[in-house]
Parts: structure tokens; sequence; C-alpha cells
């Protein structure tokens, strides 16, 4: 589904990936970790198509297809979803009409009709569920004086409403509770299908007790230098990351 | 001869043509002596250093109509807030239509300023009020009083709630090739009552009008006032608003000012305390384009104790337009415990938009709280980028987000039709079709 070959991109004059390759496919899970600067947020940034950063040289394939130089919003219609770490508030739109925006921009884009009203309202209803949202929420603000947990929680609740393809979990634990991070797991754990994929960014192995991974990695400097299994998040966990920099420096 | 010299020589045909008795006679000479000595204001002058006129009046400006006009109310419905029922006070090129009016005498006088001028039962609020409040320096405010005779009169007694929105409009019908209108507006609200007015100017074509409009209102004990002013006019418009508001204590007045259209727009909005526990709000949304031009020019005068102001505007400037925001606030020695804040916030979306804001404090009062702060920015890029990476295109998120920056201003507004109303005008302004009522 996801398959990333030789990615480099920069800041600035700053390289910050120096060659990633990765091969995501349907109903997988992947988990990529690695200490503070490695890159991680910047590779989800690049993947969802953030233009701060250059690509200098490599591609990302979503289903075969190149989609390196299409815009943020060509790549959310065919089905990238990218949960922020730090979600934006927006005052003034609710929850429900961001949805009801982004939902039928999304079908307008892949030719579909309008999903009516009262469809909409039952899969709002149903998602919120899901993710143990309370209805009030949903008339309030996008994300405005929201709490840590509900932000990250309102993420999943959109990603259940955008059905992705491939969704890119970033940080997703960062802000919560013990109770909230098992909710927020849960709920991405029901939306896993055989056809859609999942990639969890994150430092701590934590988040992976809940939604566990088909394969893990470790990015260091802005190169991938370790894969396998959920052990691996184990012994990173018990390890800490000087392990991976010192075998890196030796 | 020019704008200057035309009114200066028009004067005696119309005191001539309005019935006029001494005591109005001596204020409107008064007032056209300071005219006659300052002339327009130039940017010379600081209060007008970022505004000009100059280009304005070059036009050959009819200052009375020739005749009087029809319009049909099924060509200008869209202009008024038909959703609800209103009391109208509607004017065409300066001259009162009846046809288009929905007036009253019960209870609550909702007329024309010309019959309180000129009936007897009118004088003992006339005497009382009219030119009451205005800064009688102000130049072009004299040239308003020197010809003032139409505009609309508001008189809620004490204890009455005005049960419906009363909405003042003047339109223009631009038959003239250029046309100088100067409504009066008098609007007096009694002890405990309360009103929610609208104004609105609007040209139907597309000849240059300039309107140099004066509304004194006076807010007496624990009134409330809600003033909402819709500039939305087409681009060969030209409009100069100098309102006054005189609040006595406990007395609560907003006057939110909703600049969209037009090709120059200056708000001179002043406030003066004679009170204390007195609210005041000033809210604007400004979003203009092309080569528009649009001037805030705001004075909160605190001169009794523990009293506050909010001023709350913004502004997203577009092409090559500019905007001014100059805001003033006098706290003298007496009013201790004032609470006075102000916000001005700019997004410049162009390169070649610009923005010139000034806050200006003086405080003479060593016991209060006062605040100012002015931004200017560009739209946030992580926000843009959030919206667009849930599927919303890069034209939308600019809307919403546009939306979300003047959201605080919008949720002022206290009737429901005219918040959707303003809403869908910014929705239109944007450019944007959003999937609910932006």
């Amino acid at each position: 589904m996801l398959s990333i070959k030789n990615l480099h991109a920069s800041i600035g004059d700053k390289e910050i990936l120096k060659g990633i390759n990765l091969e995501v496919k349907a109903g997988e899970i992947h988990a990529i970790m690695g200490p503070n600067g490695a890159g991680k947020s910047t590779l989800s940034a690049i993947i969802a198509g953030n233009e701060n950063y250059e690509v200098t040289e490599g591609e990302i394939f979503l289903d075969n297809e190149d989609i390196s130089e299409l815009a943020p919003e060509e790549r959310a219609h065919k089905g990238v979803f990218l949960s922020f770490q730090y979600p934006v508030e927006i005052p003034g739109v609710s929850v429900t009409n961001f949805m009801r925006t982004a939902i039928n921009e999304t079908r307008k884009a892949n030719g579909q009709e309008e999903m009516p009203a009262n469809e909409m309202l039952k899969v709002i209803r149903e998602k919120s569920e899901l993710l143990e949202i309370d209805r009030k929420f949903l008339s309030r603000s996008l994300n405005e004086g929201f709490s840590g947990g509900e932000k990250k929680r309102n993420e999943i609740f959109q990603m259940a409403m955008l059905e992705p393809k491939l969704a890119i979990l970033d940080e997703t634990d960062s802000g919560l509770d013990i109770d909230a991070l098992r909710i927020v797991a849960n709920g991405v754990n029901k939306l896993k299908s055989d056809k859609n994929a999942i990639v969890v960014i994150t430092h701590y192995q934590r988040l992976l007790d809940y939604i566990v991974p088909d394969f893990v990695h470790v990015l260091y400097n802005g190169k991938i230098v370790k894969s396998g299994g959920k052990e691996l998040a184990h012994e990173l966990e018990e390890k800490g990351y000087d392990w991976i920099k010192q075998e890196q420096e030796a | 001869m020019d704008l200057k010299e035309k009114l200066i020589s028009s004067f005696m045909a119309f005191e001539e043509r309005v019935d006029v008795h001494t005591e109005l006679h001596d204020l409107r000479t008064a007032a056209l002596k300071n005219f006659e000595t300052k002339g327009f204001p130039t940017k010379k002058e600081e209060a007008w250093k970022y505004t000009s006129l100059n280009a304005i009046l070059k036009n050959d400006f009819t200052v009375f109509p020739k005749q009087e006009n029809a319009v049909q109310y099924s060509d200008v419905k869209k202009y008024f807030l038909h959703e609800v029922d209103t009391y109208k006070v509607v004017f065409i090129d300066g001259v009162f239509s009846s046809h288009l009016s929905a007036t009253t005498h019960e209870g609550i006088d909702v007329c024309l300023l010309s019959s309180a001028l000129t009936k007897p039962k009118y004088k003992t609020v006339i005497d009382a009020y009219f030119n009451q409040v205005v800064n009688k320096e102000e130049t072009l405010t004299s040239l308003n009083t020197a010809f003032a005779n139409e505009g609309a009169y508001i008189n809620i007694p004490k204890g009455k709630v005005a049960d419906k929105p009363i909405e003042i409009m003047y339109l223009s019908t631009g038959n003239e090739a250029a046309m100088l209108v100067q409504p009066r507006n008098l609007i007096v609200v009694g002890e405990n009552a309360q009103v929610q007015i609208i104004e609105r100017h609007q040209s139907l074509n597309e000849n240059a009008v300039l309107t140099n409009s004066v509304t004194e209102i006076f807010a007496q004990k624990r009134a409330f006032v809600d003033v909402y002013k819709i500039q939305n006019d087409n681009e060969a418009a030209n409009l100069v608003d100098n309102t006054y508001v005189s609040q006595q204590e406990e007395s609560s007045v907003a006057v939110n000012t909703f600049s969209f259209g037009g090709n120059m727009t200056r708000n001179n909005l002043n406030f003066y305390h004679f009170g204390e526990h007195i609210v005041s709000y000033l809210n604007g949304i400004t979003i203009i384009g092309d080569k528009q031009h649009v001037d805030h020019y705001t004075l909160v005068h605190h001169a009794t104790p523990n009293c506050e102001s909010h001023q709350d505007y913004k502004g997203i400037f577009n092409d090559k337009s500019t905007g001014v925001f100059n805001g003033k606030i006098f706290v003298e020695k007496e009013a201790q415990k004032t609470n006075a804040f102000q916000k001005s916030n700019n997004i410049l979306l162009s390169d070649k938009a610009t923005i010139n804001a000034k806050p200006q404090l003086e405080i003479f009062a060593d016991d209060v709280k006062c605040s100012h702060g002015c931004t200017i920015g560009q739209l946030d890029e992580t926000a843009l980028f959030y919206m667009q990476q849930r599927g919303i295109p890069v034209k939308e998120a600019k809307a919403l987000l546009m939306y979300a920056f003047s959201n605080a201003v919008i949720e002022s507004i206290k009737i429901p039709e005219l918040k959707q109303r303003i809403t869908k005008i910014i929705a239109n302004k944007l450019g944007v079709k959003m999937g609910f009522d932006l």
C-alpha cells in the first residue's frame, strides 16, 4: 500500500531524512520509534504532503501511484490520514461542521454525491460512541479549549469518520492518561481491517501495548537503522535509545 | 467651484427649503462657520494621516437631489433583514420613503428627524439632545450639522423595550452622476429601555456617492443599546460615519461595525461616559480587497470611575486594500478602577495590502486596567495544513480560518438572523460555499 523509496528531505539547508525505505502492506500495523530529533514527525508530515519540507530525492507511492507531488488535500482524498501531535484549534467551526466539510469535499473529489444529512448524523453518532465522545462535545468549536486527551480522541474520531486507507498516528499517546489511551487504542483497533494500514509514530513503547504492531522500525539520524517484530519495542524500552546511538557510532 | 464653495453657497437655499426656527438656524450657522474655517480634512492632520478625501472630493457632487426617486421593495429587499419583522426608516437619496418604511409611535417613536426637528411635541427632546454629544470642532460633523435635516429619530422612553429591531436604511439610486448625502440620526434610549438598531448605506448603481453621516446616541441609566452597522456598499461608494455615544450610569452600548464594501470608509466612533458602571463595546470586522480603504478611528473617553470598555477589531486585507485602526482611550484622573481593553488583529493576504494600526492611550488615573494589542500576521500555515490534511481544499481552508479569526466578533451579534446574514456575506466575500452556513 505505502511504499517509500530512498526518501531524502530537508528543511532549509538542513537534511533531516537521509534515505528512508519503508514498505507497508494492507492489513499491517507498523511502528516507527526513535529518539527526539530523529525525523519521525518529519517523515509523517512529508507523507501527508506538508510543503514546509523539501523532498530532495526519492519517491512515495500509495497503491503504486507516486503521490510525492500531490497537494495535502489530494493525498487526503486518496486515503491518507495523519493524526496530529498538536491538533489545531479552529474557533467558530464545530466538530460536526468541520467533519461535514471534510467528508463532503473528499466525496466531491472522488466523484461521489454529498453525504445526506441524516446519514451523516447516523455515522457521527456511531463513531462518537466508538470513541466514547459525548454528543455535546460535537457542537463545540474544533479543538478549542479541548484537553490534550480530548484533542487526541477527536483526531481518532475524525479518522473513524474519514475511514482512511493509510492512517499515520503521530505521537498519539503524548498527553494521554491511561484511561484516554485505552479508549483511543481501542478505537484504533476497531477501525483496523485487512484493507487499511496504520503507521504508529511514538517515542515510547507504552502505546504499543495497546496497538500491537506487526513491525517495529527504529529511526535514527534520518535513517531506519533497525527493523524487527514487536519484541524490538520492548528491547528499546529496556535498553533505551543510547543502545542504538552507540551501535550506530561504533 | 469646488465642493466646499458649493456647499457654503447653497446653505441659504437649503435653509429656505426647510422650516427653520431660530435656535436651529443659530446652531446650523455656527456649524457652517466651523466648516468654512477648517474645510475638508487633509492628510496633514494627524487624525487623517492615512485617509485621503482628495480624489473623492474631485467629483462634481450634487448636494441636493433634483427629484424624488422611487424604488421598488422587491429590488432592495435583499438589503433588509427581511427574515424577521423590523421597524424600518428608509431614505432614498436622502429623502424619506414612506412606502419602504415601517415607522411607529406606539409606545416608542421610530420616525423622521425632520418632523422631530419641527413639531412642537418633540421640542423638549430635541432641545435636550440634538447636537449635544457631537464634537463641535470636528469639521465634517459641523458640515453635517449645518445641513442636518433628515434622518432617523428614535426615542425609546423609560422602561420600554423595542419589540423588534429597527433598520435604518439609506439607499442611493445613482440617478445623479455623483451625490453627497448627509444623514443625521438621533437615538435616545431612556432609563431601563432597550433597543437593537441596524444601519446600512447602500447605493444601487456605480455612480459615486459620498455619505457624511452623523449619529447621536444617548443611553440613559441602565439602558441597553445594540447597534449594527453594515457597510457592504459597491465600490463607488464612500462613507464617513461619525457616531457619538453618550452613556449614563450602568448603561451598556455596543456598536458593531461590519465593513466589507465601499471605496473609502471612515468610521469615527466616539464614546463618552457620564456615570459609573458603564460598559461600552466597540467591535468590528473588516474584510476588504482590491483598492478598498477602511479607517476605524475610535475614541473612548473614560471620565467616571468603575467603567469598562472593550474594543475588538478584526481585519482581513487582500490585494491592494488598506486598513487603518486608530484607537484612542482617554482615562481621566477621576476615572479610577477603569477597565479599558483594546484589540486590533489583522491578517494581510497580499504583499501589497497595508494596515496602519495605532493605539493611543492617555491615562491620568493611577488605579486602572488598560490593555491594547495590535497584531498583524498571515494565515497560520500549520492550521491550513491541518485542514488540507482532512481533505479540505486550500481555498475553503483559508476561508474557514478567516471565519475562525473573525468569530469572536461574529459571536457578539445578538440577532440570530443577522448573524446568519453576516456569515453569508463573509462567505461570499471569501468566495466559498461551505457545506454549512458559514
